[in-house]
């Protein structure tokens, strides 16, 4: 079969954006194709997505396959798996990565069961196992303190989506691949899920933040102080997950298994009790200062400095200190 | 409507432990939940239920044990529940997990809609869900905080990469819940009282579902575990900062400016 084997990567994008973490995807099944001496194509699907098309041809991908159509104007699960198996019944790839956005995540889960492929779900690894060549993934579970390596012992392709943030975005270059259309067969009854409002506001990720600090329940309702503090510091602002379930928050600024992991050079980390599911996403941070008022928070065992005391007596403290000597 | 919802008993996540020797995680003397999203996703259905009427089964795989939790949801105010439960089910990635769910819901037709919670706390892959309605072969709409019908629709609010957006289905529909959208209800004590002496757990065995052993439990998994480890969290310098509240202040900004 022409093209057969190699890596296949979806390409998420919403209202003509690329998603980030979809060309952290392709860098990485570049490196892997590389070292397998095998090909990476790309998939965009969407209504006028050429564009996108060629940028990721220009960005390790070796054939981009483009279905655009109005059908697929919106992500649905439903439609898009229909595409997707498609695409990848024609191409017949051994390894097939998805980006673990929420729409990565709810695609990746149908079409696994399509195709009957084994699924790793939001990796933080990908490495080519000696002498097998076989894909192996780093599962994170147990709030990401407990990591399996995990490998598709049945179906093909091999499936893993890939949690955002963890490889790096390629840069383009001048040698771009080719960009193919794939003839789209969905008929508008194949289309269940109708999108009837979207909002969307691209920020930019707090994983890239140098600086943050972050809020957690022990702040109460009022991020006030926390964000004066962040401000004072010249610092991103993040929260623990329970105060963006509460709508305090943006859901976009969770630190933890279920939002971003930090990479930051600092993070003040200001009345957070210090769950696995939090604590995973300091990993990378180099400093991490902790605020909190129980002197046995869990928290105190993942922070470099360890602030005993009610947030807010000491983060208004330390903001005129900062203020007062800062020019 | 009927609503069925899938639940999980999960171990306390923050009371396991890992094995350094052996490479395994220690689950003894472990306390067990219904898994947090789960119960939003219960709370979910009993909401629908509520406001337009019908019934509410709770459906799970797992072995016996998770008969008090079932119990228990029963409490919470479900109507029926189901415990797929058999040896041969063990062992099973997402895959034939979602296969074994997804013959469960089957067998409860005719069913409006199948709600999930968004992750399980111990494996939190998040493709349980999709990979039942790739099973059932219907709609899936996921990281749902709101729910609603309009006519002969279900209406739903999803969270996207950096938004979110409503979504129009008609049923059968299947939504996995976000955890935290919702606080799910305390059980009621009389119907606790009554679950727990009265109520009768329906159980079924792969005699009821009719797989061959092969497609289910750990043969039936795609994936395999080659190996555990403990994702390493680097060294603290875990230092308690003291003092005066003006000397905290002063040492922090150090910090903080460095
Ligand atoms: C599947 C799943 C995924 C999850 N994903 C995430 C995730 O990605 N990110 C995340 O954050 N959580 C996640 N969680 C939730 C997580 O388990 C914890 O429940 C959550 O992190 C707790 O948030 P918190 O520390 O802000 O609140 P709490 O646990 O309530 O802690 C509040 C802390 O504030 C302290 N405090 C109280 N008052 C003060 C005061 N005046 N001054 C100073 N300190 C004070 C308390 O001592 C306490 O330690 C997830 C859970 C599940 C089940």
């Amino acid at each position: 079969m022409a093209g057969a084997g190699g890596v296949f990567v979806f390409i998420e994008q919403t209202d003509g954006a690329l998603e980030d973490s979809s060309l952290e995807v392709l860098g990485k099944a570049r490196e892997i194709a590389d070292r397998l001496g095998s090909k990476v194509t790309g998939a965009v699907l969407g209504e006028g997505v050429r564009p996108l098309a060629e940028e990721c041809a220009r960005r390790g991908a070796h054939t981009v396959l483009v279905a655009d159509s109005p059908l697929l104007k919106n992500f649905t699960a439903e439609a898009y798996t229909d595409v997707v198996a498609g695409m990848v019944k024609a191409r017949d790839p051994d390894m097939l990565l998805i980006g673990a956005t929420h729409n990565g995540t709810a695609l990746a889960g149908m079409l696994a069961i399509r195709l009957g492929a084994g699924l790793m779900a939001h990796v933080v690894d990908l490495e080519i196992e000696q002498g097998t060549g076989m894909l192996l993934g780093s599962v994170p579970g147990f709030g990401g303190s407990i990591v399996a390596v995990c490998k598709c012992k049945k179906g093909r392709p091999q499936m893993a989506t890939v949690r955002p943030g963890v490889f790096q975005t390629p840069k383009p270059t001048d040698q771009a691949g080719a960009v193919e259309a794939f003839a789209v067969a969905l008929k508008p009854e194949d289309v269940r899920c109708q999108v009837v409002e979207r909002t969307v506001q691209h920020s930019a990720s707090v994983s890239k933040a140098q600086r943050i600090v972050v809020a957690g329940l022990g702040c109460k309702d009022d991020l006030s102080l926390p964000k004066k503090l962040a401000e004072a510091s010249g610092s991103a602002f993040g929260v623990s997950r329970p105060l963006a379930d509460k709508g305090v928050a943006p859901k976009n600024l969770v630190i933890g298994s279920t939002g971003s992991s930090l990479n930051a050079k600092l993070a003040v980390v200001v009345g957070v009790s210090g769950a696995a599911h939090f604590t995973s996403g300091l990993r990378n941070v180099e400093t991490v200062v902790a605020v909190n008022s129980d002197p046995d928070a869990e928290i105190f065992k993942h922070a470099d400095y360890c602030v005993v005391g009610d947030a807010a007596k000491v983060v208004p403290k330390l903001i005129s200190e900062l203020g007062g000597s800062s020019p | 409507m009927n609503l069925i919802v899938c639940l999980k008993v999960t171990p306390k996540i923050e009371q396991i432990k890992f094995d350094e020797q052996k490479k395994t995680i220690v689950r003894e003397g472990v306390e067990n939940e219904i898994n947090e999203a789960d119960k939003n996703a219960l709370e979910a259905a009993l909401k629908l239920k509520d406001a337009a009427g019908g019934k509410v089964v709770v459906l799970s795989m797992g072995p016996p044990s998770f008969e008090p939790f079932l119990k228990l949801a029963i409490a919470m105010g479900a109507d029926d529940a189901v415990l797929l439960s058999d040896r041969v089910f063990g062992g099973a990635d997402t895959y034939a997990t979602s296969r074994v769910l997804a013959a469960g819901v089957e067998k409860l037709k005719p069913y409006d809609m199948v709600l999930c919670g968004e992750a399980s706390s111990d494996g939190s892959t998040e493709q349980v869900p999709p990979s039942i309605a790739g099973w059932l072969g219907i709609p899936h709409v996921s990281y749902v905080s709101e729910i609603s019908v309009v006519g002969d629709r279900v209406r739903a609010r999803r969270e996207v990469t950096d938004g979110h957006e409503v979504v129009e289905v008609r049923p059968p529909v299947l939504a996995s819940v976000q955890l935290g959208c919702n606080s799910p209800r305390f059980p009621d004590f009389r119907r606790k009282r009554w679950a727990e002496k009265e109520f009768k757990l329906r159980v079924m065995s792969n005699q009821d579902l009719g797989f061959a052993p092969a497609d289910v439990g750990l043969e039936g998994s795609r994936t395999e575990v080659t190996g555990l480890s403990r994702m390493r969290s680097p060294e603290r310098k875990r230092e308690f900062i003291k003092g005066t509240e003006e000397e905290v202040a002063k040492r922090l900004a150090q910090i903080v400016r460095a």
